[in-house]
């Protein structure tokens, strides 16, 4: 075998068009040259404007919390950009006559990047990234417990997305799917390096999200404000400790699954081959084992952000913190328990399929207990439906929906006939779309001054809503009609004109979605455009009510200048209440954050390059990468000069700052809430004297 | 652990004792833990891999009772319990100040039973390579050398941190950092051990007897 492996000239994202010009070839072409291209104007546009160097010492060494999650955050919405394009390639692929445009293999390579990019690389990046931005402020904490652990996460979920990005320039993603099963993808029937880039790069995103959790959930048992006990602590912060612990148990089944059939397809083994003893069977059993509490790892999250935006935009205290917390817990566990749901057509016994069918019904118990904590929150509360409660709203319509199809699927009897259906995909995007990404589009609406010091443009944002709202609606209720009718899920072309009208709905619903990203793009623009006029410099813009809004915006890089003393539930509102409008420090005393470092970006990046090596069998470059990193991580262990000070004057100084900024700005009423006028200090004039 | 790491601290010369002005040695020490923890789920999924392989995976290839004897398995068995009990003097003496030499040779004497371990290993898969008896035969053998290599693997790299523990203690000194990693490749040894004896148990004891 040659030094660069398996690579060959015909790997070359435009070879194939030109050597088999079509429509289907086109469009690889195409996808590949945005690709190229962007990376390209990306460098230009650094280089001319000289951004090189404030990227690399603010952004790409940098251990601050805030400043990770916001990286995790860009990497979704870049990854969503290309997620929500391939979804409309295909909905346009099924309303165009037989056999459509695209190759049969082509769409297949669609669907298992468009699933695998938006569960690894859109969903769980956001939810990170959000986790990372907010946790540490609404627990009182400077940073997360491991900052260089936390930069190592990140950047190896920036590396596994870069693989997902160069399948579409060198070689080509797998084909079957995103669960990926053998012994399709084994190395008989998928002999190209597609498979090895699906292994590949969620091994490292999978790696960078244990560690992730990791740290959230010791951050949190470790972290915590004085006085904050579990029970005193924000719903995110509960649904950040559920989710870390399941990052932690659940990934290594992903792991070992794809490190298993990476076995099987390059060192002969039989785990899951069709011959000699492998059971393929186990595969699907180890996927779900994982993949189960995965949906879980991304809907909760979400479930704390609507815990959050819900009570401050009605104007009231969560209603049933405890049993909301409770809820959160007893999701977390059945998580675990539930995992056969995903085959039940497989072949156990039918005793088996009605024990988790029972299981499955029984989550809908703690999650109908969270709607009616969210409903009787809003309950005779003052709304307001900025941007993040109108995400909040139109979440727990069209959630309860998804629910209602997920305890018909979680009947084994039922999930026979649906199985595999257009009705199954129609019930996962149901939960997914609401349940994860309308969350996540709500905190980021929400909490974004923390971040940048200026609100998000109400106008555009509502307008995303609406857009997203309204495609969910039409492009999945079709799907959900034509999946009773019969229609298979991944279906290459239109095979039956009956589906016809229902999928031309679906089609504009793609393209209603479309807009709604689009104009989520220029919410942001005009925002930075803006950005003057949408300045909160004295915090809390939204008579808020967790710890995080005590603080100015945008958040200072060691977040407290004293870390508080907690009594209650909800201080920041208790301190209000006294009038207070700057929380009273404790004590100044000298603190250590980390200092900068490039150690995780490089470690990440030559496990990017080993993998890549891994993908077109370079074994060579592979095992260099590994010998590598393995001496770079050596290194940063002889490195004990890890932290800088700041001193009680500069934290004095600080704080004397940001209560001069907030005794200088008038109060604001809700009423101009959303307007210019509105510099922080949001504040509800009728219950305040 | 409380007691041995508010121990640890006592004595450092380094100052980073109270970075963050609390416990940080405990809870790097915590945060390993809970990575061991999922590290043990990893194995759990191999074993229950092999449970099934073991079972329908046995194809043309050896059943577990045509492959396994229980001569070499015991002495690894032996080799690993005596590791993990002079790692456990080892850890004992730092917390009571020890010298460093004596640490450094209850450590080298535990990396010297682990490379034992190891030996047998190795000579037990040399012997069945030779008979033919490779990963590729069935699912079953796959499954085997998976779960009994990456174990191994666990302990090759336990014998490589540990010494290249050694040398940090010789050139950094016995500071809290270096105590830590320490405390923290004992619980990696220590998991491993617990772990072999499921192993053990399973593969070998089963196997044999079934």
């Amino acid at each position: 075998m040659s030094i660069l492996g398996s690579l060959n000239w015909d790997d070359i994202f435009i070879v194939p068009f030109f050597k088999e010009p079509s429509t289907s070839t086109a469009i690889a072409a195409a996808a590949g040259g945005i690709v190229v291209l962007g990376a390209l104007a990306v460098l230009v546009l650094l280089t001319v404007k000289g951004w090189w160097k404030p990227l690399w010492t603010n952004w790409i060494t940098t251990l601050d919390h805030k400043k990770i999650g916001v990286i995790y955050i860009v990497l979704a919405a870049i990854m969503l950009i290309r997620g929500v394009l391939e979804a409309v390639v295909m909905r346009a692929q099924q309303v165009s006559p037989a056999p459509g445009f695209l190759s049969v293999e082509h769409h297949a390579e669609l669907f298992s990047t468009h699933g695998t990019i938006m569960i690894f690389f859109v969903a769980m990046p956001l939810l990170i990234g959000l986790i990372n931005v907010v946790m540490p402020l609404q627990i009182g904490a400077r940073d997360m417990e491991f900052p260089f652990m936390n930069a190592v996460s990140l950047w190896l979920s920036v590396g596994g997305a870069a693989l997902v990005m160069a399948s579409l320039v060198i070689g080509r993603f797998e084909t079957g799917g995103w669960t990926a099963y053998p012994p399709y993808t084994g190395i008989k029937l998928s002999p190209d390096e597609g498979v090895d880039y699906w292994i590949w790069s969620l091994m490292l995103t999978g790696i960078g999200t244990t560690l992730s959790g990791i740290n959230f959930a010791v951050t949190i048992y470790k972290q915590r404000a004085p006085g904050m006990t579990l029970m005193k602590m924000p719903i995110f912060a509960w649904t950040t400790l559920c989710t870390a612990i399941l990052m932690i148990y659940a990934m290594v089944p992903l792991a070992v699954a794809s490190a298993m059939l990476a076995l099987d397809r390059h060192a002969g083994f039989h785990f899951f081959t069709a011959d000699a003893g492998g059971n393929m069977m186990n595969f699907a059993n180890l996927f779900w084992l994982f993949g189960h509490p995965e949906v879980y790892i991304l809907i909760l999250p979400a479930f704390g952000v609507f815990s959050h935006v819900i009570p401050t935009f009605s104007g009231k205290k969560l209603y049933g913190y405890t049993s909301l917390v409770w809820a959160t817990v007893a999701i977390a566990v059945l998580s675990f328990t539930v995992w056969v749901h995903h085959f039940f057509t497989m072949g156990q016994t039918a005793h088996l399929n009605a024990i988790f069918g029972i299981a499955t019904m029984t989550i809908g118990v703690p999650t109908g207990v969270k709607v009616y904590n969210w409903m009787l929150t809003m309950w005779r509360g003052k709304l307001r439906f900025s941007t993040a409660m109108l995400f909040s709203a139109g979440f727990m319509f069209t959630f309860v929906i998804g629910g209602i199809t997920g305890v018909m699927l979680a009947n084994p009897v039922i999930s026979f006939a649906a199985h595999n259906s257009l009705f199954l995909v129609a019930h996962f995007h149901n939960m997914l779309i609401p349940g994860l990404l309308f969350g996540m589009f709500a905190g980021i609406n929400y909490w974004f001054p923390l971040a940048f010091g200026f609100r998000l443009d109400e106008k555009w944002g509502r307008r995303s809503f609406w857009l997203w709202m309204v495609g969910f609606y039409l492009t999945f209720m079709p799907l959900y009609a034509i999946g009773l009718m019969g229609a298979p899920r991944r279906m290459a072309f239109l095979t039956d004109p009956a589906y016809l009208p229902w999928l031309m709905i679906s089609m504009v619903g793609a393209l209603a979605v479309l807009a709604g990203l689009t104009s989520q793009v220029i919410q942001v623009w005009v925002s930075v455009k803006n950005r003057e006029s949408l300045m909160v410099p004295a915090g809390d813009p939204w008579d808020g009510r967790g710890l995080e809004w005590s603080l100015g915006c945008p958040v200072p890089e060691h977040d407290f200048t004293t870390i508080p003393n907690i009594t209650s539930r909800e201080p920041w509102v208790e301190a209000k209440e006294r009038g207070l409008r700057v929380m009273e420090p404790t004590e100044f005393v000298d603190i250590h954050l980390p200092k900068n470092t490039s150690m995780g970006f490089v470690v990440a990046m030559v496990a990017t390059v080993g993998a890549f090596g891994l993908i077109f069998q370079m074994w060579w470059l592979g095992a260099l990468c590994w010998i590598a990193m393995f001496v770079l991580v050596l290194i940063r262990s002889y490195d004990t000069d890890w932290e800088k000070t700041v001193t009680a004057e500069e934290l004095r100084a600080d704080y004397e700052r940001h209560k001069h900024v907030v005794e200088t700005t008038p109060k604001v009423s809700l009423d101009d809430e959303f307007t210019s006028k509105n510099r922080g200090l949001v504040i509800d004039m009728e219950t305040a004297q | 652990m409380s007691a041995t790491t508010t121990n640890l601290g006592a004595h450092a010369p380094s100052d980073h004792g109270h970075a963050h002005g609390h416990d940080k040695s405990g809870t790097v020490i915590f945060g390993f833990w809970i990575f061991l923890m999922s590290d043990l789920i990893a194995f759990s999924l191999f074993i229950a891999t092999y449970a099934d392989a073991e079972w329908h995976g046995v194809a043309n290839g050896p059943s577990p009772h045509e492959l396994f004897s229980l001569g070499l398995p015991s002495l690894e068995t032996l080799a690993l319990l005596i590791s993990t009990f002079t790692f456990g003097i080892c850890t004992l003496g730092m917390k009571y100040n020890a010298t460093m030499r004596r640490t450094i040779g209850w450590l080298v004497v535990t990396l010297a039973f682990g490379a034992i371990f190891l030996g047998i290993e190795l000579y037990e898969f040399h012997e069945f390579w030779t008979e033919g008896n490779t990963p590729q035969v069935s699912g079953f053998l796959s499954a085997y050398y998976a779960l009994v290599g990456m174990h191994g693997l666990h302990v090759t790299s336990g014998i490589i941190w540990g010494l290249l523990l050694i040398v940090q203690m010789k050139t950094m000194g016995m500071t809290e950092l270096v105590k830590t990693r320490l405390m923290r490749l004992g619980l990696f040894w220590h998991m491993l051990d617990i772990v072999w004896i499921a192993l053990f148990t399973k593969i070998y004891l089963m196997g044999v007897l079934s």
